[in-house]
């Protein structure tokens, strides 16, 4: 509607030279969707540090950064410059071509898997049936930036830091993509729009007690599982042997600088926004309003977002790091077998007459 | 028992929980950071910082070329060498000629002003200096004597406030 509505526009009230548009109007179109949903998102990426220093800070009875600007507001624009600024160093042995990609293929899935989140009822940039198959591959890209990124270095650390991250990466995979097949059974739908749709009916939405029946509690140990798992997709603290600062300095990202270095740093917190995305929209209701006098809308959606992104900056603040058998014993031997029983449990609660999902 | 309850303690994640509460709660708690040059901890009198050679009322430098505080320098910070002259009391004396303390290897134990028999040598309050070079931080008798000029009125008020604990 909209669309059509700003080419009328364009073309009555601005005249004629704006004729040219109308072929080309769908791409242009597209690209004003994609510079919306982008901005704010790498404003919010570039943001997230800031907030996480802020939180972790005060977690540990300290102030944090308040020095660039008020109350360190600047501080971002300030680590920003200072990484623009800074050489990107190739290392010698170093496969050149690989070595800028990976950091790039790190990015770009982090950002592309927003084409499918709905930010509201009919708001979403595209409105595909296979939305949770889209999400879980593109998903599954980011690991390849990491491990090119890890072996295109040349260098022992970096390569150790890529192996433990595909690994870990992978193993989690598998834990969210079962616990999505959780999902999936009860929403009766691929589609995340009609996902979230579906969680906004029932007995309690119905009172006007919506938030009671989000999928969250329902699944709630699949919520567990999948919030879990997000927290290790991203390779988040407690489960960042990834870049285990004190045994291998940095992962992968160790022979990187300046700007290159910025795109894992980026990749990192787009790819936390992201799962916190994920998590609201399949557990947590979308955009939907947790009780029945307020209005749904978009800012629901972001409110529960931030409030599962304090969440992450919460476990960092408060765990520490897993070891890497214990990572791997999680994933395979508790996440994997507990998604299955949960698929059988859901699966008879589905045939019963107590279903409450019809 | 008891690996049953630890099973249910792991796996309802309950001590995790515990930790996420502990944390919480701090989160609130009142914040203990000073912002140091626009606010500063108190310091106490026997604080040990930049060194200062320090002269009697007469004008007359304190110091004795005695050497017992180059003997005790742990870090082999101080190099002096001494000849004899006469005082400002027109007697015969030994003074330094030569009075360095190298700031880079001194790790201001305190141990020369204890060591000193005249209250020669001394640590004072002063913390916040720095060199721009490495030359700089190589102190002089000259340097020393400065020091205690430019500080004698609370080098001397610290020395009266230790007083009664020696």
């Amino acid at each position: 509607m909209m669309e059509v509505q700003l080419l009328q526009f364009l073309q009555t009230q601005l005249g004629s030279q704006w004729l040219w548009v109308e072929p080309v109007w769908p791409l242009v179109w597209a690209l004003m969707q994609i510079v919306a949903i982008l901005a704010p998102l790498v404003a919010a990426v570039a943001y997230l540090p800031y907030f996480e220093r802020k939180v972790i800070a005060y977690m540990h009875v300290r102030i944090g950064p308040n020095r660039v600007g008020p109350a360190g507001l600047l501080q971002p624009i300030a680590d920003a410059l200072k990484l623009v600024f800074k050489e990107v160093i190739i290392p010698t042995k170093a496969s050149k071509a690989l070595y800028i990609l990976g950091p790039i293929l790190g990015l770009a899935p982090a950002l592309i898997a927003w084409a499918v989140i709905p930010f509201d009822a009919g708001l979403v940039l595209a409105d595909i049936d296979a939305g949770v198959l889209y999400l879980l591959a593109i998903s599954s890209l980011g690991v390849y930036g990491i491990i090119i990124s890890g072996w295109a270095s040349n260098s022992k650390y970096a390569f150790l830091g890529a192996m433990r991250a595909t690994a870990q990466m992978i193993s989690y995979e598998i834990s969210m993509g079962v616990a999505l097949i959780v999902v999936l059974m009860v929403s009766n739908s691929l589609n995340l729009s009609a996902i979230v749709a579906g969680q906004g009916q029932g007995m309690f939405a119905d009172m006007g007690l919506g938030f009671l029946s989000w999928n969250w509690l329902p699944l709630l140990p699949m919520f567990f599982v999948f919030l879990i798992s997000g927290v290790a997709e991203t390779n988040r603290s407690p489960f960042d042997v990834v870049e285990g600062e004190s045994e291998i300095v940095a992962g992968h990202m160790v022979e990187y600088s300046g700007m290159a270095f910025a795109l894992f740093f980026l990749a990192e917190y787009a790819n936390m926004i992201l799962i916190s995305a994920a998590v609201s929209t399949f557990f947590l209701g979308g955009w939907l309003s947790p009780v029945g006098f307020l209005p749904d809308g978009i800012w629901w959606l972001m409110a529960k977002i931030s409030a599962i992104l304090f969440l992450f900056l919460w476990f960092r603040a408060t765990f520490p790091r897993y070891r890497y058998d214990q990572i791997m014993r999680l994933g395979w031997k508790v996440f994997l077998p507990m998604c299955f029983l949960w698929i059988v449990v859901v699966g008879v609660w589905m045939l019963s007459p107590l279903n409450i999902w019809k | 028992m008891g690996a049953m309850k630890d099973f249910v303690k792991s796996f309802f994640l309950l001590e995790l929980f515990k930790g996420l509460t502990v944390t919480g709660r701090y989160f609130f708690a009142r914040k203990i950071t000073i912002q140091y040059p626009d606010e500063k901890t108190p310091m106490g009198f026997r604080f040990r910082g930049l060194h200062a050679l320090r002269r009697y009322p007469n004008g007359e430098e304190r110091c004795i070329s005695c050497k017992l505080c180059e003997a005790v320098c742990p870090a082999l910070a101080i190099t002096i060498e001494g000849t004899e002259r006469e005082d400002a009391n027109g007697q015969k004396s030994r003074r330094t000629t030569r009075y360095d303390i190298d700031l880079t290897k001194c790790i201001f134990c305190g141990f020369c002003e204890e060591a000193c028999p005249v209250d020669a040598i001394v640590e004072t309050h002063i913390f916040e200096y720095h060199g721009e070079t490495r030359g700089d931080l190589l102190y002089t008798k000259q340097m020393l004597l400065a020091n205690g000029d430019r500080y004698e009125s609370e080098i001397a008020k610290n020395r009266a406030l230790d007083a009664p604990y020696r």
